[in-house]
């Protein structure tokens, strides 16, 4: 009977993301082609001083990018810093340097890392126009650079890839905005709140005291999933009522985070001329998706290891409104997507369990990924694919009529290189340097022994893959950690940008190659199980060592 | 030279790109959905309270509240939630899961005393006891406990609180909250509801 519920509530899910694929994609395909500005958008430009009609090299893009975040960076930070002095800021002091420096590289990069827990740390004019703020304009960076990377492949000659600002302002108004505001009603609907009340004390119906919570949080909780970014308002992120009240929202906010990242496919097979190559990449998407999804739930409904065993179910750490399957649905999502949500604790999944959202983002989170991430992640994915396959049968690579030359293929390479050296040499450097090692085992560890090495694990592949989630046993606010971590989370979001918009240029400035017969039909299920067998065998390659020195041994112990 | 202009510019229109977002998105967009909130869905917007036969604000309908002395000992009157590793329990203010992994001691040894603290309470063997009354949840808030530990302390609340326990039993039954739309979550039932029933029951 759980497993059949389990497989309604997943159908409908897949009913619910294939009936938004095509119109959804179209629609986002539409906004990144169209040369059409809305009023308020040729006002926006005006404001800010960009002709939104110049093309822009993808050097030019690029330094959009970065000047962008850097600003936003600063921002965040002053915010944070100027807390004492701010309107609702619940009597809050300033946040410390280390963790203001975290927070804002955390939220700048798409990662919604949180050393802090929210409720003790920030007031509400951080959270709005600091946070909430960087929700929406990092989706829409993410979002613009994989637009940007799927021009590279449509256009042919061009010695330009689009103009950032107008792809940031489009990506904020026309898609991220209207979507959040319909998204935050249905939540409000559900019981999520939102208003400026503070704490308020109550009496509790047995004579105690309680502190109820308030704040803006339906219009934070739906852009902090829309746009795959995961800091919760409150500690509890995700588990707690008042951001994920029910059981149909928890549903709800799983279509939150897979609409956009699942959409994308059918934008770049729309822009690319293809709806096949769209569907293929969406196909190696769904799969690895499906495959983990009941990985997670299979382990987590089994509830191996000495404390889920003794109780009779792994529930430590879990809703009771959401059950088993419920969490492990949102587990895989936000972690399969660049999130980082949780609405269970991941630090309590059984062992194996607990390793399933690690390899979900070891992957590279491309199965769907972070809005605009996972898709810019998947197409270098099948750039290295079909390269390989070139070597197999001695070809010269091509994908879309594009050459895959040495330029391609080494920005390609860099590219999946970045993560696993930021994620092996974080956790390395964590037991390695003498005066850190002591402090990450005496004041960051939570759970002793071998899984106190996976929560270690776990923040490193979360910071460079820009997830948030963590293994929140850890304390994170440390110095090391704050430092560490931030470095990671901005050269594990902002490295890989600049490989993948230098790919974007370099393919747009290719002529189209006609395809031949000794061309690799990229559309069809050959290639999908290529793709497929890549993604895996990279990631597999790459962390199975570590993984069988943390949540392996434990598991199989 | 012309580089540092140009890079200068990029970021001077970065600054104002970022100044106008934060004004639309910031504090426009909350500002837009708080107005929605408060209007239209007031109740929800504010926390779903719950008020007594009196009128007054005992917690929300959502929230899960401690049933304990000040010491943190369990009432038996009242039906107990789950544990709650939400600061010294429930605590609002301090939303969070235990955190302990699946092999830690520490919690080995808390799930084992919860078991045999039931065990007296409610007089049945470890064995019999529901997952969901021996573990903390994610947020240490949950409202909710399972029909089956619900069950399970029928007898103990309509003995000190001297009610047939047929009376206590069909309350439970009353607020057994199915799955969503029949097949989403698992069914609970909400303690803060039943036990405010509870007490209305009694005219406590």
């Amino acid at each position: 009977m759980e497993v059949l519920f389990a497989a309604l509530q997943a159908a409908t899910l897949a009913l619910i993301l294939a009936l938004l694929y095509r119109p959804l994609g179209d629609y986002l395909a539409r906004t990144y082609t169209s040369d059409r500005d809305w009023r308020v958008e040729r006002g926006f430009y005006r404001l800010i001083g960009v002709d939104p009609r110049a093309e822009q090299s993808w050097p030019a893009y690029l330094r959009g990018v970065l000047a962008f975040s850097l600003v936003g960076l600063l921002l965040v930070y002053a915010l944070q810093r100027a807390q004492a002095v701010l309107p609702y800021s619940l009597g809050l002091p300033a946040v410390p340097e280390g963790l203001a420096f975290n927070t804002a590289a955390s939220f700048v990069a798409n990662t919604n890392w949180q050393s802090y827990s929210p409720e003790l740390t920030v007031g509400y004019t951080v959270q709005l126009a600091g946070l909430a703020v960087q929700n929406f304009v990092s989706a829409a960076v993410g979002i613009a650079v994989a637009i940007a990377l799927v021009r590279g492949f449509a256009r042919h000659g061009s010695p330009t890839i689009g103009n950032f600002w107008v792809d940031l302002v489009r990506g904020c108004l026309r898609v991220l905005l209207p979507l959040a505001i319909v998204g935050a009603i249905v939540l409000l609907a559900g019981g999520v709140v939102q208003n400026f009340a503070g704490f308020t004390e109550v009496q509790t119906l047995s004579g105690g005291s309680q502190q109820l919570p308030g704040g803006p949080v339906a219009s934070q909780e739906v852009i902090k999933l829309l746009g795959t970014n995961g800091g919760g308002f409150f500690n509890a992120n995700s588990a707690h009522p008042f951001e994920n009240p029910t059981a149909w929202t928890n549903l709800f906010e799983v279509v939150l985070m897979l609409a956009i990242p699942f959409a994308l496919p059918r934008a770049f097979g729309r822009m690319v001329g293809s709806n096949k190559q769209g569907s293929a990449i969406l196909a190696v998407m769904a799969t690895l998706f499906v495959l983990s999804l009941v990985a997670l739930s299979a382990l987590e409904a089994a509830g191996r290891g000495t404390a889920p065993e003794l109780a009779g179910g792994a529930m430590e750490g879990k809703e009771t409104r959401f059950g088993i399957f419920g969490s492990a649905l949102f587990g895989t999502t936000s972690t399969l997507t660049s999130t980082g949500a949780v609405n269970s604790m991941h630090d309590s999944y059984t062992a194996l369990g607990g390793m399933l959202p690690m390899l979900n983002m070891m992957l590279g989170e491309v199965a769907p990924g972070g809005v605009g991430s996972g898709l810019y992640g998947m197409l270098v994915l099948a750039v290295i694919a079909v390269f390989i396959a070139g070597l197999l049968v001695g070809r010269t690579p091509e994908y879309l009529g594009k050459k895959i030359g040495p330029r391609e293929i080494k920005l390609a390479s860099l590219y999946i290189l970045v993560t696993p050296t930021l994620v092996l040499a974080g956790t390395a450097l964590s037991f390695a340097l003498p005066g850190v090692r002591e402090d990450v085992e005496s004041t960051s560890i939570w759970n002793p022994g071998i899984h106190g090495m996976s929560e270690v694990l776990y923040a490193f592949t979360s910071a460079s893959n820009n997830n948030g989630s963590a293994f929140a046993g850890l304390t994170a606010n440390t110095p090391w950690f704050n430092v560490a971590l931030g470095v990671a989370m901005l050269l594990g979001r902002f490295v890989p940008i600049v490989l993948v918009l230098a790919l974007a240029g370099s393919l747009a400035a290719q002529r189209k190659v006609p395809a031949t017969a000794g061309t690799l039909p990229t559309h069809r299920p050959q290639f999908v199980g290529l793709l497929l067998g890549v993604t895996v065998i990279v990631t597999a390659l790459t962390y199975f060592p570590v993984l069988t020195l943390g949540p392996l041994a434990e598991g199989l112990n | 030279m012309s580089t540092t202009r140009s890079t200068l510019r990029t970021h001077w229109v970065a600054l104002r790109a970022m100044l106008v977002l934060t004004l639309l998105l910031g504090v426009g967009y909350t500002a837009v959905v708080t107005g929605i909130g408060q209007f239209a869905l007031p109740a929800q917007a504010n926390g779903s309270l719950v008020r007594d036969a009196d009128g007054a604000v005992v917690g929300s309908a959502l929230v899960g509240q401690s049933f304990a002395d000040a010491e943190g000992a369990p009432l038996p009157e009242w039906f107990q939630p789950r544990p709650s590793a939400a600061g010294d329990g429930y605590d609002g203010g301090a939303s969070s899961g235990s955190n302990f992994g699946p092999e830690n001691a520490d919690l080995v040894a808390a799930i084992t005393e919860r078991q045999a603290a039931i065990g007296e309470a409610d007089g049945v063997a470890p064995g019999e006891i529901p997952v969901d009354a021996v573990t903390a949840s994610g947020s240490g808030l949950d409202p909710h406990i399972s029909p089956a530990y619900a069950r399970l302390q029928v007898a103990r609340v309509a003995e000190a609180r001297g009610l047939p326990e047929t009376e206590v039993s069909a309350l439970v039954e009353r607020f057994v909250q199915g799955r969503d739309a029949g097949y989403l979550g698992d069914p609970t039932v909400n303690v803060l509801q039943l036990n405010l029933a509870l007490a209305e029951l009694v005219g406590d």
